[in-house]
Parts: C-alpha cells; structure tokens; sequence
C-alpha cells in the first residue's frame, strides 16, 4: 500500500515561509458547527477537524447566507 | 268545482314557491321562475319593478367574524352567484413571494414560504393595484414584511427545567414577527392604521436553541380563483329557510313528542284552548333553527298532521370573514363584481348585435 495515502497529504517541500501569502488567508472565514455540543467553529484550511469545546471531530458546514426566493402557494 | 280549482292554483303555487321535504327524498328542487315556463306569454315576474318590490335583505346576527342574513326574493342562480363571487373573486391582499436568507429551523422553506403565504393580512385591498406579470413592485402593489428570528437558551431556567417556555427565548414563532417595512409613501398612508398580520398569535414555526430565520416577504393583491389564501372569507355558505307546516293540531303528549322531532327551540309546547279546555299543543315558533332532519316523517302517529318544505327564494347566508375585510363588505365588494359582469357581458352583447347590423347592411348593399 501507498505510504502516502494512508498518512494523509505530503508534507510541503521547501521551506514554509509565514511570509508568503496564501489563497486561504484572505479566504472567508468558516464557521462549522460541532455535531456534538453544537457550538460554532472557525476552522482555517489545513488546521485539524477538532471541536474547541469537546474535542468532537465531527463538523456541519453551515447553511449559505444566500438568498433564495419561493412562491408562497 | 270553484274549490277543486283554488286548490289546484294554490298546489300550483306551492309546487313554484317550495322545495317539498318529503319521507323518501327532496322534491320540487328545480325553480320555474324563468320566461315561458308555464305559458308562452312574457311573465311579468321578470319586470325590475316587481323585483324590486319582492327582494329583502334581513341581517340577522353580527359578530367580529361571521355574518348571518337573509337574502329573499332572487332566484337560487343570483344567490349561488354571490356566494362564488365571495369566495372566489372578491380581492385581498397575501404574501406571495417569499426571499429566504437564513432558515435553520427544522421547517422547510417551501413550507415556510407556503404557510407565510396563509396569515391573512390586515389592510384595505382597495388601496393597493393588481401586480401584473412582468410589473416591477411599486409602493402601490406590494407590501413588503420581514422576518428577523433567533431561538436562544434562557440563562435564568432553573437547572432542571424542563418547560420549553422556561427553558428558551423566542422558541415559537409567531405571525407578531412579521414586521411591516414601509415602502415609499406607505409609511404616510397608513399612519392611523399600520400593516400587521390579522392575527399575532399564528404559529409560524418551532424553534431550539442556535436556529435562525431571515426573510423578507413580498404581499400582492390577488383573488380566490388564483389561490385560496387570497380568499376573503373563512366560508361562504347558504341554506334555504326550513319551513314547519302543522296541518292538523298536535296535542297531549304526541305534542312533547313532536318537539322533540326537530332541534331545540323550533317547536313549543303551548296551553290552547281547544273546545273549551286548555291542552298542551305544539306550535311552530322558529324553523329557522331546525336541521330538517327530517326525523318527523319517520313516526306513523304524523303521517298527513305535517309537511316539511324549505322556501325556494328565502336564503339565509352565513358569511364568515378571514378577519381582513367586515363580512358585510364582502357581500357588497361581491354584488360590485357582480354588475361589472353584467355590464361587461351587456356591452359585448350590444357590440356583438351592432356587428351583425353592420353585416347585414353591407350585404343589402351588395344585393343593389
């Protein structure tokens, strides 16, 4: 079995500036909320699946705040 | 002979003004008041003066909602007419068109947006126009409500609560949270009576904790023939007036009998002087309560002593309104529609004859 799959991404190659600008940082912030206990997450690209309260790594993406329109009948 | 023909002119008019109730069924429904029913000459029945001589119009009992009155002197085609027209075109206004920003609430939009569109709304539809296709929203035909709600946990439940009451803030959403967002000059319009929902109690939907609902809806002007929610009335019902017709006097104990065949207060049983001495009799005192249950025609001891018949041109309306408009303004809104038609129809027809005329002379002219 592929060594790599099993233990997820490979690490980057080169070193890792915090300098260099990312897509992900100036990328909306997600809000999650824990399967669990319920409470709202802010999870980054690439931080792990872990609820700050209870540790649960379970997640619900939250509904889109887009607008959608209906006919009431 | 003389007295063999009253009878038959006053069985003829029997037949004409009452709906028989007999044992085994209805008879004599249909009305045979229109033109050369019963004879070749032009009835005079039909004049408007005689119409207007015959036609009543009784109220009966008024209360917030719900209307009862008579209607007497007009054949059952109006009255059905009315009653439709009540229902099906007398104009209000609705929330038609739901934008939903934010729903977590365990009801589905659709569903949301459907029961939104149900909670009558309190205002004057004549101050609004029709919306048509393709219209953009005005201030004048559009009504515009939002919805702005979050269930929260109550920090002062005790730990062991267990009432939803106590236990959250905001868990039931009701019809109170539409909040009306005037538009142009709505606000002015309608200082001295703002927008609101008929009702403030109308469960919307249930909430938990952590769920939200944002949405704006959009009310426009429509009719019942379109979709029921735009109906002005709860229902519009008619009966005709139940008619008791004792052809024999009941005494003694087959009076208390007799009464009890027909609904509570349609018979009394009363002391009459009958070949000088006073016996328990019953009288008729209001067969607008009775059922026609018909239950009378079932017991031998009655048989030929009663005749049960309902008046063909006496009905009796029950109006209930939604809440929107007074029950009393929706019977005339409805007798408004009502002549539009007719002139509308008058108009084509006219239109129609002068189109035929001008044919008819063209070819008269051809023939030269």
């Amino acid at each position: 079995m592929n060594n790599q799959t099993s233990q997820g991404p490979p690490p980057p190659s080169g070193p890792l500036s915090s300098a260099t600008p990312r897509a992900s940082d100036n990328a909306p912030k997600m809000q999650y909320n824990c399967a669990d206990c319920g409470t709202e997450n802010e999870i980054k690209p690439k931080e792990p699946l872990r609820c700050k309260e209870c540790g649960h790594r379970i997640m619900y993406k939250q509904r889109t705040k887009r607008m959608v329109q209906f006919e009431a009948r | 002979m003389s007295h063999n023909r009253s009878n038959n002119a006053e069985r003829l008019e029997q037949l004409r003004t009452r709906v028989k109730i007999d044992r085994d069924g209805v008879n004599s429904i249909s009305s045979s008041d229109f033109p050369f029913h019963s004879s070749n000459v032009y009835p005079e029945f039909d004049s408007i003066e005689i119409f207007r001589k015959k036609l009543k119009i009784k109220v009966i009992k008024k209360s917030q909602f719900e209307m009862e009155f008579d209607l007497i002197g007009v054949d059952a085609a109006i009255a059905n007419a009315l009653r439709r027209v009540m229902i099906a075109e007398v104009p209000t206004m609705a929330i038609e068109k739901v934008y939903i920003y934010d729903n977590t609430s365990i009801i589905q939009d659709e569903v949301l947006a459907h029961r939104l569109g149900l909670i009558p709304i309190k205002v004057d539809p004549d101050l609004f126009y029709f919306k048509h296709e393709n219209e953009r929203p005005t201030d004048m035909n559009t009504i515009v409500f939002k919805i702005n709600h979050e269930c929260r946990y109550n920090p002062r439940a005790r730990e062991d609560e267990s009432d939803p009451k106590q236990l959250y803030i905001g868990h039931n959403l009701l019809s109170s949270s539409l909040i009306w967002d005037p538009k142009g000059e709505q606000a002015e319009r309608f200082t001295d009576n703002p927008i609101k929902p008929v009702h403030d109690d109308i469960l919307i939907a249930q909430m938990r904790p952590g769920q939200r609902m944002e949405l704006e809806a959009h009310c426009e002007k429509g009719i019942g023939k379109e979709h029921a929610k735009w109906s002005p009335v709860a229902t519009a019902t008619y009966r005709l007036m139940p008619e008791i017709i004792v052809k024999e006097e009941i005494t003694g104990d087959l009076a208390d009998k007799f009464a009890a065949c027909f609904s509570k207060g349609v018979i009394d049983v009363v002391e009459k002087e009958i070949n000088d001495e006073m016996v328990k009799t019953a009288k008729v005192v209001n067969p607008r309560l009775d059922t026609v249950s018909r239950e009378v025609l079932r017991h031998k001891e009655f048989d030929n002593k009663v005749e049960l018949t309902r008046i063909r041109d006496h009905f009796i309306y029950t109006v209930e309104s939604t809440g929107i408009l007074e029950s009393e303004r929706i019977f005339i809104d409805a007798i408004h529609i009502m002549q539009t038609k007719c002139s509308r129809l008058l108009l084509a027809l006219e239109n129609k004859l002068k189109e035929l005329e001008d044919e008819r002379n063209m070819m008269s002219l051809d023939d030269v």
